[in-house]
């Protein structure tokens, strides 16, 4: 592109930008008149949690999530259509690999604490998921080819475990007569706490899957053949 | 509000330099870090607008968000592989 165009864009977009930050003045000016927040927040003892986060995420707008972790699936089968994985990086030096050892059992733990604190304050399973899966990255980093993964099969099966749990409660609670994931009273906490713990093991395994960047490659030891 | 202010102002330039940044650019990597740096603008301006005043932070642009960093990190695992095989390809020809 020669530069007189890319001065053109500039100008235009700072006008654009001025233009925006000109209508989100005038918008915080504005009182803030309704918002969802009351909504979630007076519906709060009914969902079984006490993190309002958590509530609209895994009770008010389970479908919300439930098509999220789709997406995630989805995105890791275009990953894996696209051909296998790179092989690793070399093993760690001395020093690197100590870190690890250290890092990744306590990333797995902290991500542990995280999901059950979702009920009440900040976490849930997509901050243990994130953990999770940067415990993966790490261990590839460190030069383990599958980056902690176990082998393709089981990493099928893990993959598809979030949104399995989920859709299974959801037809569940269908066939109980009360509605997709509408989850009966007494029972939401364990099944929020179900969905999520499904759903943190589902999105770590992906996000670690999808950096090794392709389909896992088969050890000499894993026996199976592809 | 000036904090308001300040902090939704910064996603929304965020916003317009990874507009540019994608229109400008030609490289596929640059467009989609561009993207990813699009995302994080109008993650912040969701969380500027979450709270407003004295009164507790809506919880359900903080849900949003969280699904929105999700998305956007599988997406851009998705957009390098097919970046990554493209080269492939190219390099082979």
């Amino acid at each position: 592109m020669n530069r007189p165009a890319k001065l053109m864009i500039g100008l235009l977009l700072c006008l654009f930008a001025l233009v925006l930050l000109w209508v989100f003045h005038a918008a915080l000016m504005q009182s803030p008149g309704a918002r969802l927040a009351d909504l979630a927040m007076d519906s709060l003892p009914l969902s079984g949690v006490k993190n309002p986060v958590t509530a609209v995420l895994l009770s008010y707008r389970a479908y919300d999530t439930l098509l999220e972790l789709a997406v995630l699936l989805a995105a890791l089968l275009g990953i894996w259509s696209l051909g296998a994985a790179t092989p690793g990086f070399q093993p760690a030096g001395a020093a690197l690999a100590a870190m690890v050892s250290w890092v990744v059992p306590l990333l797995i733990l902290t991500g542990g604490y995280l999901l059950w604190v979702g009920g009440y304050a900040p976490g849930g399973a997509f901050q243990a998921g994130a953990l999770l899966g940067s415990a993966g990255v790490l261990l590839r980093l460190a030069g383990d080819e599958r980056a902690g993964l176990p082998s393709e099969r089981a990493q099928r099966r893990l993959v598809v475990a979030g949104i399995a749990v989920f859709a299974l409660v959801g037809l569940g609670t269908m066939v109980a007569g009360i509605g997709f994931l509408t989850y009966p009273p007494g029972w939401s906490k364990w099944l929020i706490l179900l969905i999520e713990t499904a759903a943190t093991v589902s999105i770590g395994v992906t996000l670690a899957a999808a950096y090794a960047g392709g389909k896992p490659r088969s050890r000499a030891s894993d026996g199976a053949t592809p | 509000m000036t904090a308001h202010l300040l902090y939704g102002g910064a996603g929304i330039l965020l916003f317009v330099l990874g507009v540019w940044s994608f229109l400008v650019h030609e490289a596929l990597l640059r467009k989609v870090i561009a993207l990813n740096v699009m995302g994080s603008g109008v993650f912040h301006l969701l969380i500027a607008i979450a709270e407003r005043g004295s009164l507790p932070p809506d919880p359900v642009p903080h849900a949003l968000v969280l699904t929105g960093i999700v998305v956007a990190v599988s997406a851009t695992a998705l957009a390098l592989a097919m970046g990554r095989r493209l080269e492939d390809e190219d390099d082979a020809r």
